[in-house]
């Protein structure tokens, strides 16, 4: 750290040149990190100063901090001099504001991973913002949204053409200073999505986005903002994946919810990023902070994810229940294969009174992958008649792989209820005999058990979803099994 | 820090043996490069060792002597053979070694540590070669004085064996640091009872670390009943390796010190050996009783069992953190952890962390863990038979902790923890 120090102070004692890389061939910023890249970033984006000053205010913390070391996970250490904080694709016609102007590349690309914007428009009815290497390339059903008052659109235009809202909840549920991974993001977050639902709207769809990360050597800050106003409910769905490259990738992304009173806010994630390949070389390190608040009295968040992907998973999608009888949820598949290793699960921090919060957790294990969940549910002093039940269920398919369970309970109030259930096997040879006794073969039987240990999970997801998870179930574990 | 180490050196006796020396440096050495664990360490996130660093505690010295009476009534009397060691010092009077069946050895600790030619080596060592920590390493780097027991093979030794660790009043704050040594012989039975008891009000620390050995098909019941003064300091580690066919069962009783951390390891070393642990811990006042337990599945067909629970009251804090880790190779391990917590004031703080770590697929491994209150259908019942509310609390509180004092073997040795739980549970009617 003190040769980077040496370094940052060096750069950052050159003169200030402002949009100095615009004369670059690629519309990227230069290797490394420093203020002018910073600047860089808050400059390209024609960024207001007080978000700059947010960036360099979380930079400066971010120089102070460590690397968290807990996590259940190995890898290689970050140099996080030798990331590109910044890389646009390159628009062959400028601001495309329908989908037919979307360049066709790009969409050929979608229609690979089988997310073909048309078809999603088409046949049901999603709107999806499509986030490609840190800039939002399309988005649909703007209008559509637009009619009942609900904005859907990227980080970036929400802070050009809302930037009360932006200012009003950015930062207001993970704090700048929050964690090593979500204080870079604060720093140099590129673009993510925005959304808005006003007092007592019900968001006539389901909202999506696809992330993918495409140039190589790109770190992917994406930092989207949900704020759900009194009585209001919108679901949201993210979906990630990305193509194969041989180095390790750095994804630190931040979410942020807030939901007034009443309000309820459903966040679905299928995270399929490259895992690596069967040798555990390459695939994304994903370090994300999604946290929400429920703000409000009676508000309630719930967040689905089957996290598939990735060479390192590291999250903890949690909620601050906040506002007196306010619900949250945490319904998760993690799999991991080959060398993939995963330390997830959630925070459910009680604070108001009678809070409720439920926790599902099943965790796959095959191959070499390690497997952890790793949860806090925490009832502060006036969280009274709170109640928690939580249940992990680890399986594991192999006898080199692992699976960890770190569950931490805080009760600082005696009317409160936790519940902690826990159980980890193997899939059982009476299981696996009685399907063979039925003709299922043992690579058709194995799947077909494992979508059945995860379907209380699976069917938390919107229909279309819940097929494409099982699918990726089965594909992650071709190979695992015999 | 330095100066403090510094002031410890001199302590190491050179009449020891040349192996326990240099562990003794080693062990020095190893505090001073690694200090005393913070909140950064994730092991110690809820207990701060700070109130015990801010006291300027001195080794203990020999104190007054106690009747056999008032030992008594501190720790009871199980009828079998005794070992009594004051601010860590052995009193021969007040000890009973007497009718101890042939070849089975119970005795203390110093005269054999000078006189030995390396055969304790790899016990006294063991606890901080394989996991140090700066409390184990300063145990091993100046306890002198502790008991040592070795039951040949094939041998039952019927009545309790009693260790009892007393803290007589001192000048300043002292600090005295005791070891056990157990070593049980291939097929051999024992029932050990340590007791950790001080004068109330007495201001002390006591440094214990435990190291246990159970080679083949061996069995002991192992019982800690610790009731330290509630204003003194209790750490200790009680570390276990079990051979193949051997069965440990441990019962933890925490009940005093003002800050406690019992660390309880268990190493299942051979196949089908089994282990069960008890515990119960009732910080209440400010008092704060921390377990920390981890068993280690290293061989295929080992069984473990943990069930322990808590009952916290006033501004008690209580923390339990319970691994159980199974190796590679581990198969048919069949491990299953209950953790009960019950919190009965509005100030009362519990921390749970039921942890299992898996590495081998052939297993069973469960774990529970519940942080609730009374049940107030329970409650309503017994108002509803007449029962005053405060009654029919505490009767429900004593029904909860009763599932592990009816665990207790040896009657004497029930009756004296039912007495010293009862005691630390009343009162429990005028706060409910």
């Amino acid at each position: 750290m003190s040769t980077d120090n040496a370094r940052i102070r060096e750069l950052s004692s050159q003169a200030y040149k402002y949009g100095f890389v615009s004369d670059l061939e690629s519309d990227a910023a230069p290797r490394g990190l420093n203020e002018d890249v910073i600047r860089l970033i808050s400059a390209k984006k024609n960024e207001p100063q007080w978000l700059l000053d947010w960036r360099l205010k979380a930079f400066r913390h971010w120089l102070t901090m460590r690397e968290p070391s807990w996590q259940n996970v190995h890898y290689e250490p970050i140099d996080y001099q030798d990331i590109i904080y910044y890389s646009a694709p390159k628009p062959k016609t400028p601001g495309p504001k329908s989908l037919d102007e979307v360049d066709p590349q790009l969409r050929e690309m979608f229609g690979k991973l089988g997310i073909s914007l048309a078809e999603q428009e088409r046949l049901t009815g999603v709107a999806v913002d499509a986030v490609v290497d840190s800039v939002s390339v399309a988005t649909t059903f703007k209008h559509k949204l637009a009619e009942v008052g609900v904005i859907f659109c990227s980080f970036s235009e929400a802070v050009q053409n809302h930037p009360e809202l932006v200012r009003k909840y950015l930062g207001s549920v993970v704090p700048y200073s929050d964690n090593f991974f979500a204080t870079l993001n604060s720093a140099v977050f590129s673009d993510g999505s925005f959304c808005y639902v006003p007092k007592g709207v019900r968001c006539p769809m389901e909202l999506s986005t696809y992330f993918r990360i495409n140039a190589a050597d790109t770190g992917q800050f994406e930092r989207t903002l949900i704020v759900a106003e009194e009585g209001a409910y919108v679901s949201y769905l993210e979906g990630c994946t990305a193509p194969m490259r041989d180095n390790n990738q750095l994804h630190a992304a931040v979410v942020e919810l807030v939901a007034l009173d009443n309000a309820q806010i459903k966040y679905a994630t299928v995270q399929n990023w490259y895992p690596g390949d069967a040798q555990g070389r390459g695939g994304i390190f994903n370090f994300v902070t999604k946290r929400g608040k429920c703000a409000g009295a009676h508000s309630k968040i719930s967040w689905t994810q089957v996290e598939t992907g990735s060479a390192i998973t590291w999250k903890y999608p949690g909620v601050i229940l906040q506002g007196d009888y306010s619900v949250g949820e945490f319904y998760s598949v993690a799999l991991t294969a080959n060398y993939q290793q995963a330390d997830t699960g959630t925070k459910m921090i009680h604070i108001g009174r009678h809070t409720r919060s439920t926790i599902l957790s099943k965790g796959i294990s095959a191959g070499h992958g390690q497997n952890t969940y790793r949860g806090l549910v925490k009832i502060q002093k006036g969280a009274t008649g709170a109640r928690n039940h939580t249940q992990c269920d680890s399986l594991l398919l192999g006898s080199q792989c692992g699976a960890h369970t770190f569950p931490y309970v805080e009760v600082k109030n005696p009317s409160a209820q936790v519940e902690h259930e826990a159980s980890t096997s193997k899939i059982s040879d009476e299981q696996l005999f009685y399907c063979r006794q039925r003709g299922i073969r043992e690579e058709d039987a194995v799947p077909m058990i494992v979508n059945g240990f995860c379907r209380e999970v699976l069917k938390e997801l919107p229909m279309e979803f819940a097929v494409e998870a099982q699918k990726l179930l089965g594909v992650s574990l071709e190979g695992c099994v015999g | 820090m330095t100066a403090f180490l510094a002031g410890l050196e001199p302590r190491i006796d050179a009449r020891h043996p040349a192996w326990l020396q240099a562990l003794r440096h080693a062990a020095l050495q190893w505090v001073a490069e690694h200090g005393f664990p913070t909140a950064r360490d994730e092991a110690w996130k809820y207990t701060r060792v700070a109130p015990i660093l801010e006291i300027p505690f001195q080794l203990a010295e020999p104190g007054p002597r106690w009747s056999a009476a008032q030992v008594e009534a501190l720790v009871g009397d199980y009828g079998g053979p005794c070992l009594v060691f004051f601010n860590g010092y052995f009193d021969a009077g007040l000890s009973e070694l007497d009718g101890l069946p042939p070849g089975i050895e119970v005795s203390h600790l110093a005269p054999q540590l000078l006189a030995d030619s390396g055969a304790l080596e790899g016990l006294f060592g063991h606890a901080f070669q394989t996991r140090p920590q700066a409390f184990t390493a300063l145990n091993t780097a100046l306890a002198e004085e502790g008991a040592l027991v070795r039951i040949p093979a094939g041998t039952t030794v019927e009545t309790p064996i009693h260790l009892v660790f007393l803290a007589a009043a001192g000048v300043a704050p002292q600090v005295m640091h005791t070891r056990v040594l157990v070593q049980m012989g291939a097929g051999s039975r024992a029932t050990l009872v340590e007791s950790h008891a001080g004068i109330e009000g007495e201001v002390y620390f006591s440094n214990a670390v435990s190291e246990v050995v159970l080679e083949a098909d061996a069995a002991l019941e192992h019982y800690k009943v610790q009731n330290e003064s509630r204003a003194a300091f209790h750490v200790a580690l009680l570390s276990v390796r079990q051979a193949e066919g051997s069965a440990f069962t441990g019962h933890s009783w925490a009940l005093g010190a003002a800050l406690a951390r019992q660390e309880v390891r268990v190493v299942l070393e051979g196949p089908g050996a089994q282990v069960a642990l008890n515990g119960l811990y009732l910080p209440r006042g400010v008092q704060h009783l921390d377990n920390q337990t981890t068993i280690e599945h290293l061989a295929p067909r080992c069984t473990s069992r943990e069930l322990y629970k808590g009952v916290v009251d006033d501004r008690g804090h209580g923390v339990f953190d319970g691994r159980i880790i199974v190796r590679p190779g581990a198969m048919k391990t069949d491990a299953s952890q209950t953790i009960k917590t019950l919190l009965l004031s509005a100030t009362a703080q519990a921390n749970t962390q039921p942890r299992l770590e898996i590495l081998a697929d052939d297993v069973k491994c469960a774990h529970g863990a519940a942080v609730g209150q009374l049940d107030e259908q329970a409650v309503f019942y017994l108002r509803s038979r007449g029962l005053p509310e405060a009654q029919a609390r505490s009767l429900l509180t004593f029904a909860f902790v009763s599932e592990l004092l009816e665990r207790i073997g040896p009657a004497p040795l029930r009756a004296h923890v039912e007495q010293l739980v009862t005691a630390q549970l009343r009162g429990l009617e005028v706060a409910a």
